[in-house]
């Protein structure tokens, strides 16, 4: 791996050792160091080079990391220091970090700028779309786009060629034909948005047999395997090629211009027009061919992300050849099963640093948890009248998705660590509160109504009959939150808190199966080494007899 | 707490009155129990022996009546000291599963401020048969049902209390195993003097430790008096009636 490829991984600025040392001295301290130090970078009003890290994000897919980190490559070119926060939850994530300061740019798409952010009409005309997301993002957030980069990802219709012979296919009318007899596989996304299927089903009166919700990263394989016939891609998707699909032409015009472009944050705009100046220099240098071929490097060829990127900016003149970051050869022809063990091992490093990452993510969580719910549970068995309520109310925030959590946060807390750190918490509440309060509650009649009648006080039984009674079954409640938290703390990758969701989601977005099992294996072994060590934890409070 | 926590020991309920929700515990009882009389509060399931007893330690809040021990009226007295100078036994013995046999049985001398509650506990399990030695050291899950009721029994009278209040203590037992523990209780009363308050629902046991039989039922008192009198002379037919199916007469 290399150094480039380390720091684009990379969940945040807090560097090994100084985790290392926050992990056995205080988690605490260091995740409101981070968030401090987070907020000073956000306010510093430094302009041009040698200023604060412009923050560089991305969405996760593989398109969005490319351009991201073309994007950064060309800033470090120019001078700049990067910050790299790639793989933000999706669209509202990445929006509400750049609006609100927590990132200064990402790659978007006008198309999506116009309907999923402001909930507008789509349209198919490049240009009006871009002249109206302009004004409207410029007055109302300070946000500005850049000028286009020169190609269009509008979404695409794609399915076996298999089946468009089968079925006569070549435009979206074809399909409307055929549709009832199959079945679709469509992102959450796409399923949601007006400019997605329910502005397609409207435009060609379609009508699926099924349709499926899958994500980006399985979507491909699922339709080359058989599991579902038709899919929403993007039309530079590099997959097109790999799989020999067919993209059915919208002969009716339905789907709207989507336009790539930097979309740069109010303080990058205001203070450091150096940087945004830099940025722009790519603009109008790409074309959906060239797109689709640096796509398939990275997607299919599973070239590293950095090496392509180098290798992009260098083709369109914008780098020197000798320039740094050029990587001789990507990863690619090494994606077997058999190269894991020494991928792994050549990524420990990385691996080891996002593992405690995790850790710190789900000790500080879960530890903020048991503070709050323990009390709160015992508390609970004293006002009974309340507690089901109480504990009904903490549960709802279990059904609350993820991403919607993390999102809502975004305007009070920023991205990285400390939404992250809130959101698990909050996930983290309810196991055990509910542990707690129940073990108070039914521990052992008998027992508490003896210490009772022999003149114990109300904290005397609660300290020595029902706390050590109940010992086992709120320590149930804590393994629990905290296997669950280990599995649920990937998520933080969305927010650029980092930890083992990282190379989950970069793995995802570049199917990189070997990429996602870096980080999901070390998450499964952190679980089960997290359970065993609660266990030791509850055989200490566990009274015997 | 020199009328409370040291002899004599004198119980008194004045027109007692107790319901739960619709249903009368307690309607209108009274009873007086002598220092040192034992006196059995017999009746079904219902009857309201158990929240009677219960009154006497302020486990129980009376809706109407008094409550007094030794003189004081109960809800006068702080009701953690007052349940500290009264020695109490559950049925299934109520022992604490997480502590040792010792700890135990040192509970309400270590409650107390005691200034030796293990050597206290050591005592009291000499006291109910079972050499410290030997048992000191056990879980009570390791303990049999008699064992456990010993147990119960030593902790209720660790810290020497004047009074003694005991819910249905043999009822989980054997029958062997009973008869072994009303000896036990004969034993002890003539060695301790406390006064002391059983409910049972098995009037041959009452009969048999008692000085003085309460029957009650549907939370009154159907008569009191000593075992001899009971039998020869009951009050009604209620009381006739559970003397024959006893077998007494």
């Amino acid at each position: 791996m290399t150094a480039r490829r380390r720091r684009f991984l990379r969940g945040g600025p807090i560097p090994g050792a100084t985790l290392l040392f926050a992990v056995a001295f205080g988690m605490l301290g260091s995740a409101a160091e981070e968030a401090t130090a987070m907020a000073a970078a956000a306010q510093d009003p430094a302009t041009g080079q040698g200023g604060a890290d412009v923050v560089v994000a991305s969405k996760p897919f593989a398109e969005s990391f490319l351009l991201a980190e073309m994007f950064a490559q060309l800033l470090e070119a120019r001078g700049f220091r990067v910050d790299r926060r790639p793989g933000l939850g999706a669209t509202e994530i990445a929006f509400r970090a750049l609006r609100t300061g927590g990132i200064d740019v990402y790659p978007e798409y006008t198309g999506t700028g116009l309907v999923a952010i402001l909930g507008e009409p789509a349209s198919s005309d490049p240009d009006s779309v871009l002249r109206r997301v302009r004004r409207v993002f410029r007055t109302r957030w300070g946000t500005e786009w850049l000028a286009p980069l020169g190609f269009e990802n509008t979404y695409a219709i794609a399915v076996r060629r298999e089946t468009a012979e089968e079925y006569d296919l070549a435009t979206l009318s074809d399909l409307a034909r055929a549709a009832p007899a199959l079945t679709a596989g469509f992102s959450p996304d796409f399923i949601g948005r007006d400019d997605g299927l329910p502005g397609l089903q409207a435009a060609y009166e379609l009508r699926f047999g099924s349709t499926r919700s899958l994500l980006q990263a399985v979507k491909y394989r699922a339709l080359a395997e058989g599991g579902v016939d038709v899919i929403d891609g993007y039309s530079t998707d590099g997959q097109i090629a790999r799989y020999d699909l067919v993209v059915l032409e919208d002969d009716r015009g339905f789907f709207p211009a989507y336009e790539a472009a930097p979309l740069v944050g109010p303080t990058l705009v205001a203070e450091r027009p150096a940087a945004v100046a830099a940025l722009t220099e790519l603009s109008g240098l790409l074309d959906e061919a060239m797109m689709r071929r640096f796509n398939e490097r990275v997607e299919v060829a599973g070239e590293d992300v950095a090496a392509v990127a180098g290798r992009a900016l260098r083709e369109l003149g914008l780098l020197e050849s000798s320039a740094a970051g050029a990587p001789a050869v990507g990863a690619g022809g090494t994606r077997d099963a058999a190269g894991l063990l020494s991928y792994l091992w050549d990524r420990r490093t990385t691996l080891l640093r996002l593992t405690l990452r995790h850790l710190l993510l789900v000790g500080v969580s879960l530890l903020l948890a048991v503070l709050i719910a323990v009390p709160l549970g015992l508390g609970l068995e004293r006002a009974r009248a309340g507690a089901e309520g109480t504990i009904r109310a903490v549960g709802l925030l279990q059904t609350i998705p993820s991403i919607a959590l993390l999102a809502f946060m975004i305007p009070l807390l920023g991205i990285g660590v400390v939404p992250a750190l809130v959101a698990l918490f909050l996930y983290s509440l309810y196991p055990i509160l509910r542990n707690t309060y129940t073990g108070v509650r039914d521990a052992s009649p008998e027992a508490v109504d003896a210490g009772r009648a022999l003149g114990m006080t109300q904290g005397q039984i609660l300290r020595h009959v029902r706390l050590p009674l109940a010992a086992p079954v709120i320590m149930a409640g804590i393994r629990t939150a905290a296997v669950i938290t280990v599995g649920t703390a990937t998520l933080a990758a969305f927010i650029g808190a980092g930890g083992l969701g990282d190379p989950i989601v970069s793995g995802l977005a570049l199917s990189d199966t070997r990429m996602i099992l870096s980080g999901a294996i070390p998450a499964a072994v952190l679980a089960l080494l997290v359970d065993a060590f609660l266990a030791l934890a509850e055989r200490v409070v566990t009274p015997k007899g | 707490m020199t009328g409370v926590a040291g002899r004599p020991g004198r119980l008194e309920a004045a027109a007692v009155a107790k319901r739960y929700g619709a249903a009368v515990a307690l309607d209108g009882v009274s009873l007086e129990v002598e220092p040192g009389e034992v006196v059995a509060l017999v009746g079904e399931s219902g009857s309201g022996k158990t929240t009677l007893l219960r009154c006497f330690n302020h486990m129980v809040e009376p809706d109407g009546g008094t409550v007094r021990v030794d003189g004081r009226e109960v809800r006068d007295i702080d009701p953690i000291a007052l349940r500290r100078s009264i020695g109490y036994v559950q049925q299934e013995g109520g022992l604490l599963p997480h502590w040792t046999v010792e700890r135990n049985v040192a509970l309400v001398p270590w409650l107390r401020g005691d200034a030796d509650p293990r050597d206290r506990a050591r005592v009291a399990l000499d006291l109910v048969g079972l050499p410290p030695e030997g048992f000191a050291d056990r879980w009570p899950r390791q303990l049999s049902g008699g064992q456990r009721q010993r147990v119960a029994i030593a902790r209720a009278l660790a810290a020497r209390p004047a009074i003694l209040l005991m819910d249905e203590p043999f009822g989980a037992l054997d029958a062997i195993t009973r008869a072994e523990l009303h000896e036990s209780f004969l034993g002890l009363r003539r060695e301790i003097r406390a006064t002391c308050v059983l409910v049972t629902h098995d009037l041959t046991e009452a009969l048999k430790l008692a000085d003085r039989v309460a029957v009650m039922r549907g939370g009154r008192i159907e008569q009191v008096a000593e075992p001899d009198r009971l039998v020869h002379r009951p009050a009604g037919e209620y009381v006739a009636r559970l003397l024959e199916r006893a077998g007494v007469r």
